[in-house]
């Protein structure tokens, strides 16, 4: 496995690719870990302020841990009127955790998401990017079952 | 024979892939030779999974809401010569209701060609205008032909295309860049998704073509991190076309040079402002700044730089290839061509359609749309997505170009569609909406950080019960100050859907605060939940599913709710047996 070092400065001659560096690095470890700003920082010339306030600018990159899995559970207008908050409940049940937090085995990590672009079947929610559709909450059990 | 399978994020998301193996699998089976094809999505997302079947003479069979099961029976049928009517959606005769009425310029492909194959996209015609732009015309004449067209960035502000291009071109310097803006956010839109998805080479196209008519040295995709496989398409999408020389160096044989790269976004909705996504590509926070100067002064590195839409750059070639005047002969006198709309919400047929502009809103949502679901009243479409507003069936006459939207107080945006029917809340709906651009709110400047999270605590008061008098005055004051004082167009918009429901729905604002009632019965604060002791057989189910076991009674006996512990979850009022319907709402 590349060490984030060697990820980060893989981006050195990209101008302005601290975003994709990000982006490699969460690939690798699902989130960033502590030692990722101060070595983006150094790679990219920046403050570490600044490479701290990019990573926590953009919902997509995490400064905290996250599960193997992470659900993101749209909560824009056209999801939420065809029920959105019943199955963000029927999930938060499930998985006996609270938006924004993660499973004590670190398998699944719950997250608020807006709109994910799959408007044709509300509710929708996303696991690692990919989208399920036309949910309702007697389909929670499936849905989490397929992530093994 | 050829079977094709809508493989787009909603066709794999409603279960598209496992019909791709069933099909193949029973082809195997019967020993078939018959050639399995992926394709984009044609816009009819609810009647996903689609499958055509191809006949040798040309004929097509559709089929709609395909499972592994009916794939085999449709496979099977098809052997014998025979459709299989009870799946069949559609004929290439008899096309399918959602068509009737589309003019299908910007979607010409989606649906109909596979979105990998780079011949397939040539076979209709593709990269022919782009030859005729590089051989046949001057980046000036190129610029004359889309001003011909009348066409207007389909991205939100609605701006003509030729005059961004022509002041991107008329600026001095060597290194000039053109963007295509994919960071789509609005909740409700998704036909840029569906746009790269199923025909990034028509993208691609007219990101050439725009590029030589600025003569940029470059171009960039900025895509959202969300869509995945619109970015691995059009990813190897750009590979193809560089390999057939329609990108690199000395394109066709031609004097002009550019190359396209993808840089990904990162989950703000806010980067689809185009001097944040600039801030954003520099891989800094995506913060908007004041123009002008504007991106065509100084954009991407301080160079002279363009920002299209995905949709108004699929545009493109079908114009240079058919000229500005065909465009422009379709829709209004302010509003040429045609637009694509996403359908969701309470709709019965969600999906995309793409129509001549000026259609009025009722042939949409009745027409393609196929009604409202459930065959439920009709009460407003939010067009324009958070920085649109609502409209109401009083106006469902409206034209739909860009005035005429306008007037109502909403906007065209990107064209994104949402239907609710009388279940919904006016306030709650505007408080989600709110909550939205609150929360996307980068923060730089006062009015729109600060004032719309008043706004929102307003809105909030009034869904919880705890609604003052002149609250409604105060939220439209409020939304004036965010409108004129915030930096940019998210919070010069952000206050559209609260202003736009008190406009038309200031009954239902007024029955929060006056009579702490949810017309809609949907403010959970505002509602109670009853059982009607004369209706209630006493089969228990209710007292068994609540979730918080607030149901108390013996069998047969009425049940009672207790009120102190109901969290109005309405789980009771939906496993009461219809035949008893005891349990009521207030
Ligand atoms: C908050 C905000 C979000 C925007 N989001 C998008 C978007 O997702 N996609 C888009 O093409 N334009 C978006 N725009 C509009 C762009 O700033 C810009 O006008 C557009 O990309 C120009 O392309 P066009 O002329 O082809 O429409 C947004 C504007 C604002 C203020
Ligand atoms: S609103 Fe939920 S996916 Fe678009």
């Amino acid at each position: 496995m590349a060490t984030i070092r060697e990820i980060i400065s893989s981006f050195r001659d990209k101008p302005g690719g601290i975003i994709e560096a990000y982006h490699a690095v969460q690939r690798e470890c699902n989130f960033l870990p502590e030692e990722t700003i101060p070595i983006a920082a150094e790679v990219f010339g920046l403050s570490e302020a600044q490479a701290y306030g990019v990573a926590t600018f953009y919902s997509y990159l995490s400064v905290a841990p996250r599960g193997k899995y992470i659900i993101r559970m749209c909560e824009s207008a056209p999801c939420h009127i065809a029920g959105a908050d019943t199955l963000i409940k029927a999930f938060e049940d499930a998985l006996g955790i609270k938006v924004g937090q993660t499973t004590a085995d670190g398998k699944f990590s719950l997250e608020l998401t807006e709109c994910v672009g799959q408007c044709q079947g509300t509710p929708v929610i996303t696991i690692n990017s990919v989208p399920y559709v036309d949910l309702d909450p007697a389909q929670v059990e499936t849905v989490l079952a397929l992530c093994q | 024979m050829i079977v094709r399978i809508g493989l787009s994020s909603c066709g794999i998301a409603a279960g598209g892939l496992l019909v791709k193996e069933a099909l193949a699998f029973a082809f195997e089976e019967e020993g078939l030779g018959w050639e399995l094809q992926q394709t984009g999505c044609i816009g009819m997302c609810h009647y996903e999974p689609l499958v055509d079947v191809i006949h040798q003479d040309g004929s097509i069979n559709t089929y709609g809401n395909v499972t592994v099961d009916t794939a085999r029976e449709i496979v099977v049928a098809e052997m014998s010569g025979a459709a299989l009517e009870k799946y069949r959606i559609a004929t290439d005769r008899e096309p399918n209701d959602c068509l009737a009425g589309q003019v299908r310029i910007a979607l010409r492909n989606c649906g109909i060609i596979d979105p990998e194959s780079i011949r397939d996209y040539t076979d209709r015609g593709g990269y022919q205008a782009l030859q005729k732009a590089l051989t046949r015309m001057t980046p000036q004449q190129v610029i004359e032909e889309i001003k011909i067209s009348g066409l207007k960035g389909r991205g939100g502000a609605g701006f003509p295309t030729w005059f961004k291009w022509n002041a991107t071109r008329q600026e001095p310097g060597d290194i000039k860049y053109l963007i295509c803006n994919a960071d789509e956010g609005d909740p409700g839109a998704f036909m840029d998704r569906s746009l790269l998805e199923g025909d990034p080479h028509a993208v691609l196209e007219g990101m050439i073509i725009a590029g030589y008519a600025i003569e940029a040295t470059s171009g960039i995709v900025y895509g959202r991190a969300e869509y995945p496989l619109a970015i691995k398409r059009l990813g190897k999408a750009i590979g193809q076309a560089r390999a057939q020389g329609m990108l690199g160096n000395k394109i066709m044989g031609s004097k002009f040079s550019f190359d396209i790269s993808i840089k990904q976004g990162a989950g703000a909705f806010v980067c689809g402002e185009e001097t944040a996504l600039i801030a954003s590509l520099e891989g800094e926070r995506g913060m908007p700044r004041l123009k002008p100067p504007f991106p065509s002064q100084r954009g991407y590195w301080d160079k002279p730089t363009n920002i299209n839409n995905v949709e108004t750059l699929a545009n493109v070639p079908w114009i240079i290839a058919n000229g500005g005047e065909s465009f422009a002969a379709m829709g209004t006198a302010d509003s040429k061509g045609t637009k694509v709309f996403a359908l969701a919400g309470r709709i019965k047929r969600g999906g995309l359609v793409e129509v001549p502009m000026g259609m009025p809103l009722r042939e949409i949502i009745y027409g393609p749309g196929g009604g409202i679901k459930d065959d439920k009243r009709f009460k407003a479409v939010q067009l324009g997505g958070p920085s649109g507003g609502c409209i109401p069936e009083a106006l469902l006459d409206t034209p739909v170009d860009y005035q005429s939207i306008k007037n109502t107080g909403a906007i065209m945006g990107s064209g994104g569609m949402v239907v609710m029917d009388e279940t919904t809340c006016m306030v709650d709906l505007a408080r989600y909406f709110l909550n939205f651009t609150q929360d996307e709110s980068c923060g730089k400047c006062v009015p729109c950080r600060i004032g719309t999270k008043r706004m929102l605590e307003i809105m909030e008061r009034l869904c919880a019960g705890e609604g003052q008098p002149g609250d409604i005055e105060l939220l439209e004051m409020l939304g004036q100050q965010i409108m004129e004082g915030s930096l940019c167009g998210l919070g010069n918009s952000a206050p559209n859907p609260v202003l736009t429901t008190i406009r038309y729905f200031r009954e239902e604002y007024e029955t929060h605060i006056h009579d702490k009632k949810c017309p809609a019965k949907q403010c959970k604060a505002l509602i109670t939940y009853h059982i009607e002791a004369d209706k209630c057989k006493g089969c228990t189910l209710c007292a068994k599913k609540c979730p918080v076991n607030c149901i108390s009674g013996e069998a047969k006996k009425p049940h009672v709710i207790d009120q102190n512990l109901c969290t109005k979850c309405g789980t009771c009022l939906e496993v009461c047996p219809s035949k008893w319907s005891a349990v009521s709402v207030s």
